[in-house]
């Protein structure tokens, strides 16, 4: 691949197809040049609204799946909630509709180089990513095994199709409606017990993946957890999807969730502090200095 | 190719085309490369650089308004030092035209980031960042812009042009605009943000991790186009450069029509890396419709009254 093949690229996009996936809608776009740059876990931004939009913001979603082959020729997939008027227009969207898509973006899920075992957790509709990881893990010869959460039976995404992308699927639900009760944060120590894992990779919201990187922690192996911080950008312009991290040299530094994650290694990321800028950050200013 | 004359004309500067990126929008250049050709830009202006490195507000630092976004990003960034060493010469190095937002606390720091810009090569120009630090009337405050400007001037070696950003605050923009003017600007970019608040929907308080931030983007773009014509009016010798909610050719021309020599793309960028080119292309078409042969024409066009000859 040359090094311009690498970098993301924005394409006037089209809809192949958008449907109910349980909770959730399944959006999968034609968009040339996405799918031969994607890894798992990176993202796509898609414009809303279309040209006389009053939405000034791309919606970014974690890719569920990308064919650079296929009938289509490249497409994207993306799963979603539709909890606000811009991902409300992308649900309502029919086959041939022009979307605006910017893409790859945001560092993927770091692979192992050896056939380890892995372990990978995902709640509701963030779990999508992690089955093109799974493919891609089974590839290598990974072991990968599954625990997919929700809030309860109709939040899960995945449950079917897990059984086919994974050696070991642990389904858990909070309220107990299917599976095991309680959050996958809590269920997971025990089928990390079970299977031995030296990775865990984790999609979720921000406390579940703080509980899935102290679980892996404990355990002895590592983390891999994508976050999402509420991308404004996505391409990393306008540094407002911010987290603190500590770096290779022990220092915290706030980096952005779209550029330099979303996906980081658990035990980097500040969970207790999400949303401050810790005052032993590199740069922070201390009160006083103010004005 | 032929067609309308882009080129324009800023202080001393001459720009290839009149749509720059503003501050802040481009991130440190790399962002937007896979998007944009820099080097074809008219200028691209940097995030705000601070002397000391700076780790930025709190999150959430961007919200989306109707027609707008509120931000208050806190000028995140690794200082002087940092972007001299390594920000500055990647630019350099695309040959991107670059013009260098500084923000100071005090005099001291405004005096030494003129300075050490300023002497710096590849550097095409210097903005001033008016609006820093937050809570601070200089982009609204003429005596204390002027103050500001003149420690700047003071500092800069000669040949640099000094671009002074103001408020499109329309209680004051003519005074600010007259007083960086005579404190030693070369050019007034009318262009920030007017003061906004969001709140969030579920607890009711600031949406904003700061607070209240800075309203951008179409929402605002009337506002500074009538900051922009009355400054225009009442310094017709100015250099100006407008700014607020440029998404398209016809805004941009709108923008030199009340009197910018230059527009600068913002929040549109955020949405639509790739636009400054689009809008480079669709001003060269606006012209074109209008017969109009050359940038340096539409300038002021909107004061002049009708059949007049431009």
């Amino acid at each position: 691949m040359t090094p311009a093949a690498r970098g993301p690229v924005q394409v006037q996009g089209e809809v192949l197809s958008n449907k109910r996936a349980g909770a959730y809608q399944h959006l999968t776009l034609v968009a040339p040049g996405v799918a031969e740059r994607f890894r798992p876990g990176s993202l796509v931004a898609v414009a809303v609204g279309g040209d006389l939009s009053d939405r000034m913001l791309r919606r970014s979603f974690p890719i569920y799946r990308a064919r650079a082959t296929g009938t289509y020729r490249s497409t994207v997939e993306v799963v979603f909630p539709v909890t606000e008027p811009g991902d409300s227009w992308l649900g309502g969207l029919g086959p041939g509709a022009a979307v605006d898509v910017v893409g790859p973006l945001g560092r993927p899920y770091a692979l192992p180089k050896e056939p380890v075992s892995c372990t990978l957790a995902g709640h509701a509709h963030a779990s999508a990513p992690l089955f093109s990881l799974a493919e891609r893990l089974r590839e290598r010869g990974c072991a990968v095994h599954m625990v997919l959460g929700a809030v309860d039976e109709r939040g899960l995404f995945g449950a079917l199709e897990a059984k086919r992308a994974a050696k070991t699927v642990v389904v858990a639900t909070e309220d107990g409606s299917v599976g095991m009760r309680g959050p996958v944060g809590q269920v997971l120590p025990g089928l990390l017990a079970r299977t031995g894992s030296d990775v865990v990779y984790a999609a979720g919201p921000a406390a579940m993946l703080h509980d899935v990187a102290a679980a892996a922690e404990r355990h002895g192996a590592w983390s891999q957890t994508a976050l999402d911080a509420g991308n404004v950008c996505a391409t990393g312009a306008c540094q407002s999807c911010v987290v603190p991290v500590v770096g290779e040299d022990g220092v915290s530094r706030m980096v952005r969730a779209c550029a330099e994650g979303p996906v980081f290694r658990g035990d980097r990321v500040r969970w207790a502090d999400l949303g401050t800028v810790p005052e032993d950050t590199w740069g922070a200013s201390r009160p006083e200095e103010e004005r | 190719m032929s067609g309308p004359d882009l080129t324009t004309a800023l202080g001393e500067l001459t720009l290839a085309n009149p749509v720059m990126v503003a501050a802040g929008c481009a991130g440190t250049g790399r962002e937007l490369e896979p998007f944009l050709d820099l080097s074809g830009l008219g200028a691209m202006v940097t995030r705000s650089v601070t002397l000391d490195p700076r780790a930025g507000g709190p999150p959430p630092r961007a919200v989306e308004t109707p027609s707008g976004l509120l931000s208050d990003p806190g000028l995140q960034g690794n200082g002087l030092q940092g972007f001299l060493a390594t920000e500055l010469p990647w630019l350099a190095q695309r040959q991107v035209r670059t013009v260098v937002s500084i923000a100071g606390r005090n005099l001291g720091e405004w005096a030494e980031l003129a300075r050490r810009v300023g002497l710096s090569p590849g550097v095409a120009g210097v903005e001033v960042n008016l609006a820093w630090p937050p809570g601070s009337a200089a982009c609204r405050d003429s005596y204390q812009a002027g103050k500001v400007l003149g420690a700047v001037r003071r500092d800069m070696p000669r040949g640099v042009p000094v671009l002074a950003k103001i408020a499109p605050d329309v209680h004051h923009v003519v005074d600010v605009a007259r007083a960086v003017v005579k404190a030693g600007a070369d050019v007034v970019v009318v262009g920030h943000g007017l003061p906004g608040l969001a709140l969030d929907r579920e607890t009711l308080r600031p949406a904003l991790g700061s607070g209240s931030g800075a309203l951008s983007g179409p929402s605002v773009h009337a506002v500074a186009l009538n900051c922009l014509w009355e400054v225009h009016e009442a310094l017709p010798e100015v250099h100006l450069v407008g700014g607020g909610g440029v998404r398209s050719g016809f805004d941009a021309l709108a923008m030199l029509a009340a009197g910018a020599r230059a527009v600068q793309v913002g929040t549109t960028v955020l949405r639509d890396p790739g636009a400054p080119g689009r809008i480079v292309s669709e001003l060269r078409q606006e012209l074109d419709r209008r017969n109009i042969a050359s940038v340096a024409e539409s300038i002021g066009h909107a004061h002049r009254p009708e059949g007049e000859p431009r």
